[in-house]
């Protein structure tokens, strides 16, 4: 199997290696891919509720080299963004990013979903939130 | 294409206890050669080029004696005469002549044929081929520690079968299967057994009598002997059994196999089973010691690692197991110094898991974190010591990445989570 420059570094060091706190209403969780496909990525985003900006990213991976890298790639990528330019991330471009090879496209696949089922986790909290706060007032 | 892309680097180095690397644990896939197979083949590429066919001058003579020493060397080795050997060019055309030169030669008696759902690829493919052709194949299931169920098989058997063929050591997890009583079934029915035995031969004692194998495929890459050549028993009496060539040609082999006979590579392959028959208990105390010791090293230190297939009745080097939580291509990545093969769906072109783990009921998810180390001839305890820390390293590290190991250890149980296909 051959691999990019870029998958060996972000294989080697990963980064945005951890976990948030899953319970937090700023943090939006995304679990996708099942063990048995031999790929699951979690990853996680911290908004800033005033900005709606990403401060914070977090991931974990169980797959191949290339998994690891495009979900570490993706936490890169979706800091500093606000969550509706995250949402613009394509798969394609993490490939691109990582030149990975066809049979490796499931991958970046993953990853972009994983950034989206992040960031619906953190809509669906603040939809929670509003009336929540709403009523408070 | 991308031009940054390049392979797992494998440079030659050494690491701080003296290991060479990379490290070779890989021995089911083939065997480094032997140098002294190596030294008794070099005559017969330059001076003793002789056609072993040429039956009147010397140079014909010569190549002729090379091969009816190595013809006598593995008939010895695996208990047989000499006129029961057949040279081929390998496993995958042993295989091919087996099954498909059985069942021509059969075909008046029967169409059925019995094989297992773990058989190498060579047989499995074999076997489908014939479906084509009409003929009726049976694939048996194994259970959970790789093994065939005798009363499975008693029970697939019927009037029309012809031929049973099962492996005697599983190329992945290295499981013996029980052929003198698979054998002995089929002699009692006067069906013919066929046994892949490559893995097996000069691995562990073989016999073609007390194991009642009437067709064995041999090869000699390995045992450490060069790739391209290998060998088919053929059973002469009690009963004799006869096979329809599948190669046409100057009907060498008896008629069984065409073709200008590979003299250096069946040179090589004899060699290989004379060291063999000298060596092989000795050495496989010594293989299985090592194997032992990587298990425990790696076992001793981690937590949820399996073991595939039965561990009692196993081949003296092989360690297949599979680390619950680790993709097996990343752990693969992890420690590219070391050359050894993963059974997850990643590192073939399929994207399916090892079907050999999966019949033995492995969940895909093991399926997909297993490793299969193959010890052999010339690894080195240092080598070992080396290999397992490298791997408990990588685990480590790699499950401290994994969402799975933090679930596992927060105590979700991962079966019952729903997940998200993409």
């Amino acid at each position: 199997m051959a691999y990019s420059d870029k998958v060996l570094d972000h294989y080697s060091n990963p980064r945005n290696v951890g976990s948030l706190d899953k319970s937090s209403s700023e943090v939006g969780t995304g679990l996708v891919g099942a063990p048995e496909c031999g790929d699951v990525m979690k990853l996680q985003i911290k908004v800033n509720p005033q900005t709606n900006v990403i401060e914070d990213a977090k991931f974990k991976t169980f797959g191949c080299g290339s998994a690891i890298a495009s979900s570490s790639l993706a936490t890169e990528w979706v800091k500093g963004k606000t969550v509706d330019e995250a949402l613009q991330i394509k798969n394609t471009e993490i490939v691109k990013e990582l030149s990975l090879p066809p049979v490796k496209i499931h991958c970046s696949v993953l990853a972009e979903d994983a950034i989206r089922a992040a960031i619906h986790d953190w809509k669906k909290k603040q939809e929670v939130a509003q009336p929540a706060a709403v009523a408070a007032q | 294409m991308s031009t940054d892309v390049k392979t797992i680097p494998q440079e030659e180095h050494v690491a701080p206890n003296g290991v060479k690397l990379p490290v070779y644990m890989d021995n089911h896939a083939t065997t480094p050669m032997d140098p002294r197979v190596l030294e008794e083949m070099l005559p017969y590429f330059m001076e003793k080029f002789g056609n072993a066919a040429s039956r009147n001058h010397s140079f014909g003579w010569a190549a002729e004696e090379g091969v009816e020493t190595a013809r006598e060397r593995i008939a010895k080795l695996v208990g047989a005469t000499t006129k029961e050997i057949i040279f081929t060019s390998g496993a995958t055309e042993s295989d091919n002549l087996a099954i498909k030169g059985v069942a021509e030669m059969y075909k008046e008696k029967g169409n059925h044929i019995i094989t297992a759902v773990t058989e190498h690829k060579a047989v499995l493919d074999t076997c489908k081929r014939l479906e084509k052709y009409g003929y009726r194949v049976t694939y048996l299931p194994v259970q959970k520690d790789g093994l065939v169920d005798l009363d499975d098989l008693k029970r697939a058997m019927d009037d029309k079968t012809i031929l049973v063929s099962i492996m005697w050591a599983n190329n992945e997890i290295g499981v013996l299967q029980p052929v003198a009583e698979i054998g002995k079934l089929c002699r009692e029915r006067g069906i013919i057994f066929h046994s892949d035995a490559v893995q097996a031969v000069g691995k562990i004692p073989v016999d073609v009598n007390k194991q009642n194998i009437d067709v064995m495929s041999i090869t000699a890459h390995k045992i450490y002997g060069p790739k391209g050549v290998g060998a088919l028993y053929v059973r002469r009496k009690n009963p004799r059994v006869q096979i329809s060539a599948i190669i046409d040609g100057g009907g060498h082999e008896r008629g069984m196999r065409s073709g200008t006979l590979n003299v250096p590579g069946i040179v090589g392959l004899g060699k290989a089973c004379a060291i063999a028959s000298e060596e092989m208990a000795k050495e496989a105390c010594h293989i299985a010691g090592m194997r032992n010791r990587l298990r425990d090293k790696i076992m001793g230190r981690l937590d949820e690692v399996y073991i595939n297939g039965s561990w009692e009745h196993r081949l003296p080097g092989n360690l297949n197991i599979s680390f619950a939580y680790v993709e097996g291509e990343s752990l693969l990545m992890g420690i590219n110094d070391i050359a050894v093969s993963s059974g997850s769906a990643c590192t073939s072109a399929t994207l399916e898991p090892s079907y050999v783990l999966k019949a033995l009921g492995t969940g895909d998810d093991l399926a997909h974190s297993s490793i299969r180390f193959g010890l052999g001839r010339f690894n080195t305890e240092a080598e070992v010591d080396y290999v397992a820390d490298r791997v408990v390293e990588t685990v480590s590290r790699l499950r401290e990445l994994s969402p799975l190991y933090e679930m596992a250890k927060e105590g979700v149980d991962l079966k019952s989570v729903k997940w998200a296909a993409e």
